[in-house]
């Protein structure tokens, strides 16, 4: 398959073969305007299959999102169909309405006009502040 | 502004603090008669519990203070759809200090967000319920003389017994305790319990489903019950409920010092013929609870 490469815009590289589409969805990417594409299962030296999304456009990119849901992603920076820049996302300490709780014991799931927060553990795994139920991704 | 939502809120010191100070209340009830004149508790029990509450009503009284507040959501404007923040925006305009038991897990913690006086989780959901956890301790500390090496066990519902995890979470920061966890493999204690606390803190423990081969080798005994309302099929219930039932025959086996204990109400995992055995701790326990709850709302409206 034949990918264009983009003459000022983002690549988002090294997503997990399978998570593109949450990581599309999570971004807000369907709102944008320019091209976007979502490329799967591709072929990766390092992992046998990746997924990548490539934005024709300098956006600012939510990288506390990225770095929840992918962060073992790589984002090029492409200026004049040049790297200028090469980000690693970090997982964010907290997650605010980003994701909602799925316990419905949780107080978040009858209280009007509270924020979703999740918080990052030393286990590496997102609690709801609340009632500390954990996320599956 | 101190709040109470989980029993890791406090620190070893100010837990050992708040102990020593409900041993004193204990046998100097007379000293503490008065602190908290002209002070308002505010039991807001979006949930019955008529034991908890009138635990701190009791503690409030005992302390010289006032109580107002409602027994079950129904009788408050969360019944209309109130949200928990504007309850207790306006409840803090009345009172000093709430104590709150919500059905939902992390109402106390929404409602610390916009209280302007401190919050005590009395009980939210299946998730915490601290001041049972400072009860147990003060037994703990009271029996044994201590809080550290010793080997606890605790038997029945371990999965969705917040009492259990609670205590675990303080027992965690302590030194030399082992833990038994007896149950029913359906009831085990729940994996997040095991990473995230007991083998974070480098805690020995074990698992079993044998409550009369573990029995011997405990100090203190931690009963539960198991809770119709966490099952699905009655069938369910009925085959587990009778799983660990304590008797004085199986007690044979156990430490003449052993202390049991349990958060009440029972069904019928201890026998009451256990209730009169010296190692019977549970009714001390309730005692203990309200000694606890006046040290605790002394403390957090910083009363001396």
């Amino acid at each position: 398959m034949k990918i264009d490469a983009i003459k000022n815009g983002i690549v988002i590289d090294h997503i997990d073969a399978g998570k593109g589409r949450k990581v599309y969805e999570l971004l807000g990417l369907e709102n944008l305007d320019c091209t976007v594409a979502l490329f799967k299962n591709l072929p990766s030296k390092k992992s046998g299959k990746k997924d990548v999304i490539k934005i024709d456009a300098d956006i600012e990119l939510n990288f506390e999102v990225l770095g929840y849901i992918a962060p073992e992603a790589t984002v090029n920076v492409i200026c004049d169909q040049v790297i200028k820049q090469k980000i690693r996302p970090e997982p964010p300490k907290y997650l605010k309405n980003v994701i909602k709780c799925k316990n419905p014991r949780c107080i978040t799931t009858v209280e009007q006009g509270i924020d979703q927060i999740f918080k990052l553990t030393e286990n590496g795994v997102y609690r709801c502040i609340y009632c500390e139920n954990s996320v599956n991704k | 502004m101190k709040n109470l939502l989980s029993i890791t809120d406090f620190s070893v010191a100010e837990i050992d603090e708040l102990l020593e100070v409900a041993s004193d209340i204990s046998v100097n009830g007379e000293k503490y008669a008065e602190k908290c004149k002209n002070k308002i508790l505010a039991t807001l029990f979006f949930e019955p519990s008529t034991r908890t509450r009138l635990s701190f009503e009791s503690a409030m009284l005992s302390l010289g203070g006032k109580t107002l507040g409602f027994s079950d959501a129904n009788s408050s404007s969360s019944s209309k759809g109130e949200s928990v923040s504007d309850t207790i925006r306006v409840v803090s305009c009345y009172s000093d200090i709430i104590a709150m038991r919500h059905p939902k897990e992390g109402a106390p913690l929404v409602a610390s967000m916009s209280s302007t006086v401190p919050i005590i989780n009395a009980g939210d959901g299946g998730h915490n319920h601290p001041t049972q956890t400072l009860t147990d301790l003060l037994t703990i500390k009271t029996e044994k003389g201590k809080l550290d090496d010793f080997v606890i066990g605790f038997c029945g519902d371990l999965k969705f017994g917040r009492t259990v995890h609670s205590l675990i979470d303080a027992l965690a920061m302590r030194k030399g305790i082992k833990v038994v966890l007896i149950s029913p493999e359906e009831l085990k204690v729940p994996d997040y319990v095991k990473t995230d606390v007991m083998d974070k803190h480098g805690m020995e423990y074990e698992e079993t489903t044998d409550l009369e081969k573990a029995l011997p080798k405990l100090d203190v005994l931690y009963m539960t019950r198991v809770q119709q309302e966490r099952f699905f099929s009655e069938d369910e219930y009925l085959r587990l409920r009778d799983s660990y039932i304590l008797t004085l025959d199986k007690l044979q086996n156990a430490k003449k010092d052993m202390s049991i204990l349990h958060p009440l109400p029972r069904v019928n995992e201890i026998s009451v013929d256990v209730d009169k055995d010296p190692r019977a701790c549970y009714f001390k326990q309730v005692q203990n609870g309200k000694y606890v709850r006046m040290a605790l709302i002394m403390k957090l409206l910083g009363v001396k």
